[in-house]
């Protein structure tokens, strides 16, 4: 059984022992005369993870979470109720609780029909059982060694393994029924290093929609323990970082959170169409530099940020956002491209059956452009070059941004001279934006390691982008 | 709720039972179900109504000094058993480590006093409606520049929970949360600045009232209007007492075991040192009635005890649960799950007082980003607020970032204020620091 629509109804239907004469039932009772649209989404996780520290895998955990989510939308208004007993009379409990956001009417009971014309990304697997235990021990002990034997300044070794296999049936309003089944593995290295009295931390990793085999691939994990242990060293020498307004040189790849924050979020369709983001009202419109296009990409096969389809049924899509410096489009869930007027962009999506989905990014990246990434570090005098980050965050409104370095060099002269510290640099998105003046062409997309928060909810994404220069960027250093 | 505190201890119970027959030589187990109402009022509209209902089991074996844990959202009779044989499969593979076990059981709590923090709010959709609706209208009528909004929420949850182990340890309780937040949109010249205020207790009395909160927001919003950048320089930086929680947690994240016996902390080795000025004291006290954070007992069972973490500016403990304890050669200091109600003492002066003090320099009322780090205690985030001249607050600024190093900002720490207006799990006035660098033009 390879079909993940198959594996979902058998997971979701079958074991419950719910047929579709059940879900026509309760999607029954969710509609009413005024109700807009309405969806159940039933979903089963199985979640395994192990964490080695001090040379041993000191613990381990499985983890299972199950339930179905109930909306009933009308206008602009939300229902919602979820139940972790999927079973029918908690199905009918959750659904007359849901639909009291709009009053009682009659409606047409609608026919069950499996949507099987929709896209598979990855395959349906259970990353859990990709590799036996034995194997996945010895693979992080391998990663363990390989860190401890880069460098003799090593003091501490963690290495974490997660595999969770995420299987969500979504029946909309229409009778619509989708499936999908999606793997997620990560494993992540993160070093502790120490010279002289002096300690600093590197952390590296990846993930994808693959059996836990993908790390095994080209000894890409051996990678992420090399990687750590390279950016703890190059912070052993790091001094303080500048203070105040400098051109700055973004590598390509996980920097890309640059665009996550200062457009990816304030692109979203639900503050857009509210009208609190610094970009609502602005489509048609110069809001980058002409060197930039930037897309939101869920089709990517097997990417920790891609979706079949969302968490709505909707099948993912490349949606343009800005092309050529003018703001094209925003990313849609069901219920505000509908009150927009527009269509949706397969962005609905929600961290679990217990959560409302919303707009939400997959994988957002900008595409490449003409200049060779040497030329653009050469073209500064005196700015930051920065290759790693941590997270980043926004104000929606204002447009004001940060995210912080934790792997940064001095441009001096056109040329790469020292390592500083981590610093957040700060900006408004779409200032920025428009101060982008030159764009590498060596687009890279992250690793597999990205997670986004908005209203206390985590979904996994992506990010890419290729070397750029930004003009002017206040850089939070301390040496001023 | 099908479920009372009994059902739950009878689930724990049949975990540890089960666990116990599985061949564990000690286990723990938690059980916990909650059921709440999240409503949202926008532009006076009814905007989502969730209905939420949360449950869920966990469950830690050891075999020996191996460790294995599950956890499950189905507490079903049969889930019981899957959920220990899942755990069980897991500490097969798991290492011998010295460290892994229970907490003590001489440790374990005897009494379990009643901290009076279950206070049910019985109240339906169009009743929780009206009092957004209140509170979102006060801050839409505060100001001609309120010009949209996010909506006002009301938030109002019941939880039980109950932990046992293999010491014979058996307790639970329930607690209540209620919460009413409004966040809206100030609008003046195309410019827009967002803005929120929200309050939270274990009881509906003890909150804010609905048109104090919106108003708050409001004026918060509007104040912001009109923010420009500062020029880079150094300067003294009062973090408003909103945001000094999150300078505590920065010494918090310092001093919890992991970060020391990991040797990732930047205090390493400050046990008993001077950490702050000889006036600082910071305590936590876990049995404050209707506390945010209170708990009887920690997540192992251990009794938690009222105590300073720092007192005449000196490092007086960690924050330590049974296993950072065993590999640190210490005892745990029951802070399994955290500190709780954390508290810094005012140094006495109101937040004008503070800012006579400091004459020339910025106030922060808003911090973005990570930016610390617990390592080297590098400090470096993106903020706004005021910039102050001779004593009073001149302007709004926005765009810029504060840094220094966390030691020397807590060397620095030259008063508390005696401003914290702001019931939470973390009591502590506006912070005065002597210098960091602010970065902006």
């Amino acid at each position: 059984m390879t079909d993940s629509l198959d594996i979902a109804r058998a997971t979701l239907l079958d074991a419950p022992g719910l047929g579709e004469q059940a879900l026509v039932q309760v999607m029954d009772r969710l509609l009413s005369r005024q109700i807009d649209t309405a969806d159940i989404y039933l979903q089963y996780s199985r979640l395994e993870s192990w964490v080695l520290e001090d040379g041993i895998v000191r613990e381990g955990n499985h983890s299972i979470e199950q339930g179905a989510g109930l909306r009933a939308v009308a206008g602009d208004k939300t229902g919602f109720a979820y139940t972790e007993d999927i079973d029918l009379p908690q199905l009918l409990e959750a659904a007359g609780t849901a639909r009291a956001i709009a009053r009682a009417g009659q409606s047409g009971r609608q026919a069950i029909a499996s949507r099987r014309d929709l896209p598979q990304l990855y395959a349906p697997l259970n990353p859990i059982d990709s590799l036996d235990e034995a194997a996945k021990l010895a693979l992080m002990r391998r990663l363990d060694e390989a860190a401890r034997a880069a460098d003799p300044r090593v003091q501490q070794v963690i290495v974490s393994l997660v595999a969770a296999q995420d299987t969500v049936l979504v029946i909309d309003d229409q009778g619509r029924l989708a499936g999908d089944v999606r793997p997620l593995v990560r494993v992540n290295v993160s070093v502790i290093v120490e010279q002289d009295g002096r300690r600093e931390q590197g952390s590296a990793g990846g993930g994808a929609r693959r059996g836990l085999d993908y790390f095994l691939e080209d000894e890409r994990a051996l990678g992420y323990a090399r990687e750590a242990v390279r950016q703890a060293l190059v912070n052993l020498e790091a001094t303080d970082a500048p203070a105040g307004l400098l051109p700055v040189v973004l590598g390509p790849g996980w920097p890309g959170v640059l665009l996550h924050e200062a457009v990816g979020h304030g692109l979203e369709g639900d503050f857009n169409r509210k009208g609190t983001s610094a970009f609502s009202g602005r489509i048609g419109e110069q809001v980058a530099s002409p060197a930039c296009t930037v897309v939101d990409d869920g089709t990517l096969p097997e990417r920790r940020g891609s979706l079949s389809i969302d968490d709505e049924g909707t099948p993912t899509q490349q949606t343009v956002l800005i092309e050529n410096g003018i703001l094209k489009g925003y990313m849609q869930d069901r219920m505000n491209a509908r009150l927009m007027g527009v269509a949706p962009t397969g962005n609905g999506r929600r961290e679990s059956y217990a959560h409302l989905p919303m707009p939400r990014m997959t994988n957002t990246y900008m595409l490449p452009g003409e200049h060779d990434p040497q030329e653009i570090i050469a073209s500064v005098e005196h700015g930051l070059y920065a290759v790693n980050f941590g997270g980043g965050q926004v104000d929606i409104t204002s447009g004001k941004f940060v995210f912080s370095a934790s792997e940064a060099y001095l441009i001096e002269n056109g040329k790469i001279t020292r390592p500083v510290k981590g610093a957040t640099l700060i900006g408004s998105g779409p200032e920025v934006m428009t101060r982008i003046s030159m764009v590498g062409n060596d687009l890279q997309l992250d690793s597999g390691v990205g997670t986004c928060g908005k209203d206390g909810q985590s979904v996994p994404v992506g990010v890419g982008q290729p070397t750029l220069k930004i003009d002017e960027l206040t850089v939070g250093g301390t040496a001023a | 709720m099908s479920h009372d505190i009994a059902s739950l201890e009878n689930i724990v119970a049949q975990l540890l039972d089960e666990a116990r027959q599985q061949g564990a030589t000690q286990a723990e187990a938690g059980v916990q179900v909650s059921q709440g109402l999240d409503l949202t009022v926008r532009l006076g509209e009814t905007e989502t109504i969730e209905h939420t209902r949360d449950q869920g089991l966990g469950v830690t074996v050891y075999f020996g000094q191996r460790k294995g844990s599950a956890n499950t959202t189905d507490l079903r009779p049969e889930a019981i058993r899957e959920t220990v044989a899942a755990a069980c499969r897991i500490a097969r593979h798991t290492a011998e480590d010295p460290a892994a076990g229970l907490a003590d059981p001489a440790l374990m709590a005897h009494k379990i006093p009643d901290l009076d923090l279950d206070h049910p709010w019985e109240i339906d959709p169009a009743e929780a409606a009206a009092i957004a609706r209140r509170c979102e209208d006060a801050a839409r009528g505060h100001d001609t520049r309120i010009r949209n909004s996010e909506g006002a929420t009301l938030h109002t949850g019941r939880g039980l929970f109950v932990y046992g182990n293999s010491h014979g340890f058996l307790g639970g309780y329930p607690t209540t949360r209620h919460s009413l937040s409004c966040a809206v949109v100030a609008e003046q010249d195309g410019e827009m600045q967002r803005d929120y205020w929200y309050s939270s207790a274990r009881a509906a009395e003890d909150l804010q009232a609905p048109e104090a909160i919106g108003e708050t927001a409001a004026r918060r919003a509007v104040a912001r209007l009109g923010a420009r950048k500062i020029d880079t320089t150094e300067c003294p930086v009062i973090f408003h007492a909103e945001l000094a929680p999150s300078l505590l947690y920065a010494l918090f994240n310092a001093i919890r075991g992991p970060a020391l016996y990991r040797k990732a902390s930047f205090l390493l080795d400050a046990l008993g040192e001077p950490v702050f000025p000889d006036w600082v004291r910071i305590s936590e006290d876990p049995h404050k009635p209707r506390g945010l954070a209170s708990a009887p007992f920690d997540n192992e069972g251990v009794a938690t005890q009222p105590r300073d973490i720092v007192a005449s500016g000196v490092l007086q403990g960690y924050i330590l649960d049974s296993y950072s304890a065993r590999k640190l050669d210490m005892q745990t200091t029951g802070n399994a799950g955290g500190v709780r109600n954390a508290r810094i003492d005012s140094s006495g002066e109101t937040f004008e007082q503070l800012l006579a003090r400091m004459q020339r320099g910025l106030v922060v009322t808003e911090l973005m980003g990570q930016g610390s780090n617990t390592v080297t205690g590098d400090y470096s985030r993106g903020a706004a607020g005021f910039w102050v001249e001779d004593g009073q607050i001149a302007y709004p600024v926005a765009e810029i970032t504060v840094a220094g190093n966390l030691r020397q900002m807590f060397e620095g720490l030259l008063a508390v204020g005696c401003d914290n207006d702001i019931p939470g799990a973390v009591d502590t006035g506006s912070w005065l620091i002597e210098r960091m660098t602010v970065a902006g033009n």
